[in-house]
């Protein structure tokens, strides 16, 4: 096992990853991730000193647009797929007591 | 009207009125509900608007029609489409109705197409075997027991079952391109940023490209010529002009120069069984074309670095589900983390929640340089390794997969089912496009051979499978559910 392996703790990635610490499943998978890591550690024996990284397939520059309005906010027609609305406002628990 | 039509025996059928597009559209609702309980290819059938675009489409035919006017199809459930469901195979989005449609929609409204319904697919399109779905798994209409490949899966057995004559799909790492081996059809990836991303639910977005399943590379040209195109809604979108582009929107592929073909010696070196690539490779130098080794260096680290860069991708794209502004909520949350926390983790699959976790410990303080730098650097390597590949060949020729589609519920270790896509998953780092065409059966089942061009040289890639197909009928082969 290297250290990257053993340092998995899938407790911690689930609280980055908003996911629920609870979920039973979640034991099944850091045996899993241990084996995918493992897999994927593989790249170290890859040298790639020098070479530059490639975050994008296409080598362009970001394209700009002018500064135009080209799209209305539909609030009604967005909010109808909303889990809880209320006079326009997504209702979550409440953050501030 | 035969179950095998291509979409050009279709488009000639309607325009000389040996059958309508309500005629047309009733035979593949017809077949859908004959058959697709048995495969599970569809999750959603429009019966009513697709019979209500047929019947538009009959009404307001004339000469100056279009290829695809009155012609039926399906789309992935991946291609948002306003007022129908749109999943993405998710239970986090079961009961999402897209408020818009995806550019790749809106064009195919805009040539008349016929939308049947929304197809199958793995969970958030992760996958290869079509078993990572809420709806439940896609059968191989060749063989029940077995899986479609995946992730459009549904699309490639909905085409291959005759349950509608093409279907658009989508391709991170081999998701067009291995189901339309499986099952024995043409499968299509573009050149990233060919085809519009907008609308098309974002997976790896560096990687995500719409394609084609399609009974023939012909009618691949066909279909891709009406969804691709400069879109300014996709800030990724390719905006170069193509005058051969164009003319596919009428016309098939030209004539087929002769080529010189590269076979990269990793991926032979991989491969279980060569009788029908080494009889495709034997049909091609028949054909005039040179054929010659070539070495793609880096292959066998492509896997690792994809399923890294796809991660990293997948784990920020997946962060917008929050049951907030929609999607799934979890009952009765106590606080803000509490409803994020267990609307995600009620609402994403065993494999999706895999991803986001892998990706997030690649991003994760510590692990970034190690894993998704040195993946990136990875990329740049297997890019190269195409660059140089293609100083000295036109196209590149390997097979799709290292096997035949393989039986239900047999990789349940995610490692090797991520080792399917050895052979896509290279093309999809370095954003070339890359067509899969059936070669003939083995053991009873389909083979698909992979062909790779330079970026934008979709035209060499359909041109050459055009000519094989012309000089061939594994195209032609019927699955179990046609016979």
């Amino acid at each position: 096992m290297t250290d990257s392996e053993d340092s998995i703790d899938i407790t911690h990635l689930a609280r980055l990853a908003r996911l629920d610490v609870q979920d039973a499943a979640l034991q099944d998978v850091q045996g899993e991730l241990r084996n995918i890591i493992r897999m994927v550690d593989l790249m170290a024996a890859i040298d790639t000193t020098g070479v530059e990284p490639m975050s994008h397939p296409l080598a362009q520059a970001a394209r700009l647009r002018s500064d135009e309005v080209t799209e209305s906010v539909e609030r009604e027609q967005f909010q109808a797929v909303a889990p809880e609305t209320a006079e326009g406002y997504y209702l979550v628990p409440r953050v501030v007591e | 009207m035969h179950p095998l039509a291509e979409l050009h025996e279709l488009r000639e059928g309607l325009r000389s009125g040996a059958f309508s597009s309500v005629e047309l559209t009733h035979y593949y609702l017809r077949r859908i509900a004959e058959v697709n309980d048995k495969l599970n290819a569809f999750i959603h059938v429009d019966a009513e608007g697709a019979l209500s675009q047929a019947a538009a489409a009959d009404a307001d035919r004339n000469t100056e029609s279009g290829p695809l006017h009155g012609i039926p199809i399906a789309h992935k459930d991946i291609f948002c489409t306003a007022g129908l469901p749109t999943t993405c195979a998710s239970r986090m989005l079961e009961n999402f109705i897209a408020p818009y449609d995806a550019t790749v929609v809106t064009h195919l409204k805009h040539s008349r197409v016929v939308l049947l319904g929304k197809t199958n697919m793995d969970e958030f399109a992760m996958g290869s075997s079509n078993e990572n779905s809420h709806f439940g798994p896609v059968a191989n209409p060749w063989d029940h027991s077995r899986v479609p490949g995946g992730s459009s899966g549904g699309s490639a057995a909905a085409v291959a079952a005759a349950l509608t004559p093409a279907a658009t799909g989508t391709d991170t790492g081999g998701s067009v391109r291995q189901p339309a081996a499986f099952c024995g059809i043409t499968g299509f990836k573009p050149t990233y940023g060919r085809v519009s991303r907008y609308g098309m639910i974002a997976f790896a977005s560096s990687l995500d490209q719409a394609g084609t399943l399609t009974r023939s590379v012909a009618d691949a040209a066909l279909l891709f010529a009406h969804m691709a195109g400069f879109d300014p809604r996709d800030s990724t979108s390719a905006s170069q002009a193509e005058p051969w582009l164009d003319a596919l929107r009428s016309a098939p592929p030209g004539a087929c120069p002769k080529l010189r073909i590269g076979l990269p010696r990793e991926y032979f070196a991989q491969l279980e069984d060569h009788t029908r690539i080494d009889a495709l490779s034997a049909g091609l130098r028949a054909a005039g074309h040179e054929l010659r080794e070539v070495s793609l260096p880096h292959t066998d680290a492509a896997v690792a670095a994809y399923y890294v860069i796809a991660g990293a991708e997948a784990s920020t794209n997946l962060s917008r589900y929050d049951g907030v502004r929609y999607g799934h909520r979890c009952d009765d949350p106590v606080d803000l983390e509490d409803l994020f926390r267990r609307s995600r983790s009620e609402g994403f699959g065993a494999e999706v929640k895999r991803r986001i976790l892998t990706g997030t410990y690649a991003l994760s303080v510590g692990y970034y340089d190690a894993y998704y730098l040195k993946a990136q650097k990875i990329r740049r390597l297997i890019s190269a390794d195409f660059s140089a590949a293609f100083e000295g060949v036109d196209v590149l020729l390997t097979p799709t997969a290292p096997g035949v589609a393989f039986a239900q519920n047999t990789l349940a270790d995610p490692v090797a089912m991520y080792n399917q896509d050895i052979f896509t998953v290279p093309t999809s780092l370095a954003g070339l496009p890359a067509l899969s065409v059936p070669i003939g059966l083995q053991d009873g089942l389909p083979v698909g051979a992979q062909l790779i061009a330079p970026a934008f040289a979709e035209d060499r890639l359909l041109a050459l499978g055009l000519q094989l197909q012309q000089q061939t009928d594994w195209h032609q082969q019927i699955a179990e559910d046609v016979a």
